[in-house]
């Protein structure tokens, strides 16, 4: 949460020269027969960020952009082709001892988008809680574990009967809820949320941050949390990191962001949102769409659609400075 | 007033089950004016897309139009054959769907699409439909439209795919546009580009249009009015600025309150506890009386009609008219 000791607050996780390449060439056969040569996107490139315990860290950006190829990294689901994610002081995946890996494995946990795919539908909900409990042998008897899973529940704003219905028994937002419960059951201190709410109707939308936001006060989680709504960004993150292309192009505190956006893409991206505050008013200044990764725009990959774009823009790659990756922020 | 160009009155759609009917639209008013933009909002399964379907009838069985009346300028089309609905559908009411991908032939180049569609419905020469075709893709905004008529739908990114979808709805100048979704498979920034090429669009060319959608930004930007629904019914229907300002049915209150605005950081979202009830077990009386906290006895058994309050009409026994700080406080 937002307060004055953000200076000595310890950093949970530290993401540094995060960077993914897909192959998309075709089999050798097909290489050497059309001579078609090796065809690579790179999907993130050079992501560096932190994040301070107990905080909620939010990656925006559109489709493409790559926000969902740095969570998996992040967790671990994805390899890296390089750069290294410290949590805790620990390399994931690195060789760190057997004890520490099962531990860091503990700590983080995920929340995918969609509640209908993430939930086994032939597992009892209370069979869904407790895999993590019994796989890291957290509690011991069949009595305990029931009851570990009846509080889960509670907690989430379910009932302790609810374990033994199906996942097909609940409505999207109480499968999220089973989500969170489930991700709660290992006791981590690091969640990673790929786009929790955007499957969800926007009053359900509502109960499940406002429980995640009331879940990070008593538990101090700290979430990376990964969204394409600024709104909702907004109301969940302290610190905001834009991604444009598989680049970062701005971090600021959520507040500034939104109030001295400094890079071009972040304001058009502002710009863009509807305001309810405002109605009848047509977004402006909005132009181009989001280019091919496969043959990104040289230089600074927003340029073609920047409207304050130089001549440097279309040739030199912007440094990563002060929060920014702009040549002219 | 002049008259309506779609009237809509007393609307009801039943789905015949194992079980009896399932009432999914139960008495639909509204009037649709030329020229204007009526948004419809409302969480999955509200019956706002039903709606849209049942006007140009393409209900599939077992749903069934089970009462009420549907005129387009006067003349019922609720009842018509399936040949006289052909010539409507498209000629007098255009359909702009969800995703791009699906409402195009993926095997037919767009030029020959709308050719097809313009020939189909008006009386001209294929050179005289050729031209209009490129015209209509110049009109909404895509580049080199001469050229562009020769490529395939697979060729345009999603947000040039909409606008080719838009050029379909167009081509044999409807009077009425049913827009189901239209920006919700799109990033924000292109949204921002379709909600503005659509506002651009009906008040140049006085077309009505039925904007379906969940996203209340998208509705504030550029609809004139809007109905919310709720469990088949629309529970209040009234200018958008002062629905948005100053809903008068609980369940619009709720809904606006819970959608994360880009001016409050931190707060916590207002929520509706529950979720809408399934069309299996509709509650008596107002539909939504189990979630308000404004609901009495008589909200449980009987069901409130949509009458004046305050700015807007809505069906509500203890309609919210008094202003935003005491309703707050």
């Amino acid at each position: 949460m937002k307060s004055q000791s953000d200076d000595i607050t310890p950093t949970l996780v530290t993401v540094s020269k995060l960077r993914k390449v897909y192959d998309l060439s075709g089999p050798w056969l097909e290489k050497v027969l059309a001579g078609k040569g090796k065809q690579t996107v790179t999907a993130v490139d050079n992501v560096s960020f932190d994040i301070k315990r107990g905080e909620t860290f939010a990656l925006v950006g559109e489709s493409g952009s790559g926000k969902t190829t740095v969570a998996r990294m992040v967790v671990g689901l994805l390899e890296r082709t390089a750069g290294e994610v410290r949590i805790d002081g620990i390399s994931v995946g690195s060789t760190a001892s057997a004890g520490e890996r099962a531990r860091l494995r503990r700590s983080i946990q995920m929340i995918f988008q969609d509640p209908y795919a993430s939930l086994n539908p032939r597992w009892t909900v209370g069979a869904i809680i407790a895999e993590p409990i019994v796989t890291f042998g957290l509690i011991k008897g069949k009595a305990a574990v029931a009851e570990r899973v009846g509080e889960l529940l509670t907690l989430v704003g379910l009932s302790p009967a609810d374990a033994v219905k199906y996942p097909h028994q609940f409505s999207g937002g109480q499968r999220q809820r089973i989500a969170i419960a489930r991700a709660l059951s290992s006791n981590p201190e690091f969640i990673v949320c790929d786009e929790p709410t955007s499957a969800l109707d926007v009053s359900v939308q509502a109960q499940i941050l406002n429980l995640m936001a009331d879940l990070q006060e008593r538990l101090g989680l700290t979430y990376l949390f990964i969204s394409h709504n600024l709104a909702v960004v907004r109301h969940v993150a302290d610190q905001i990191g834009v991604l444009y292309l598989g680049r970062l192009v701005e971090i600021a505190g959520s507040r500034d962001i939104f109030e001295r956006p400094r890079h071009p893409y972040t304001k058009m991206l502002i710009a863009a949102v509807p305001d309810l505050e405002d109605p009848g008013k047509a977004p402006e200044g909005i132009v181009g769409e989001i280019p091919n990764p496969v043959s990104p725009p040289t230089g600074c990959h927003f340029h073609p659609r920047c409207p304050l774009a130089m001549d440097r823009c279309k040739i030199e790659v912007p440094a990563f400075r002060d929060g920014v990756a702009c040549h002219l922020a | 007033m002049s008259d309506p160009i779609l009237s809509v009155k007393d609307l009801r759609v039943e789905f015949a089950t194992r079980s009896g009917p399932l009432r999914a639209i139960d008495g639909v008013s509204f009037d649709l004016n030329k020229g204007e933009v009526l948004g419809f909002v409302g969480e999955s399964g509200a019956g706002k897309s039903l709606t849209g379907t049942a006007v140009i009838g393409l209900i599939d069985p077992p749903g069934k139009i089970t009462g009420g009346e549907i005129r387009l300028e006067g003349r019922r089309i609720d009842h018509l054959s399936i040949e006289e609905l052909r010539r409507i559908r498209g000629r007098e009411i255009g359909m702009i769907f969800q995703d791009p991908l699906t409402s195009l032939d993926p095997l037919m180049r767009i030029g020959d699409q709308l050719i097809e569609t313009i020939i189909t419905h008006v009386a001209v020469s294929r050179t005289e439909a050729r031209a209009r075709a490129v015209k209509l893709l110049e009109d909404v905004g895509i580049p080199a439209a001469a050229e562009r008529v020769m490529s395939y739908p697979h060729e345009f990114s999603g947000g040039m795919r909409q606008r080719v979808v838009i050029a379909l709805a167009l081509a044999a100048e409807p009077k009425v546009i049913i827009a189901d979704e239209p920006t919700t498979a799109l990033d924000v920034s292109v949204q921002a580009q379709i909600i503005a090429l659509l506002k651009k669009l009906t008040s140049e060319r006085g077309m009505a249009v039925m904007l379906i959608t969940h996203d209340m930004g998208v509705i504030a930007q550029i609809a004139n009015r809007v109905a919310v629904m709720y469990s088949g019914r629309i529970v209040e229907i009234g200018p958008v600025a002062d629905v948005v300002r100053q809903p008068a049915h609980p369940y619009s209150m709720g809904l606006m309150g819970s959608i994360p605005s880009l001016h409050a950081e931190h707060a916590r979202l207002k929520q509706i506890p529950g979720s809408m009830p399934r069309l299996t077990a509709l509650p008596a009386g107002c539909a939504f009386s189990p979630r308000c906290e404004r609901a009495d006895a008589r909200c449980k058994v009987e069901r409130p009609a949509l009458a004046a309050t305050g700015m807007t009409t809505s069906a509500c026994f203890h309609p919210v008219t008094s202003t935003v700080a005491e309703v707050a406080g």
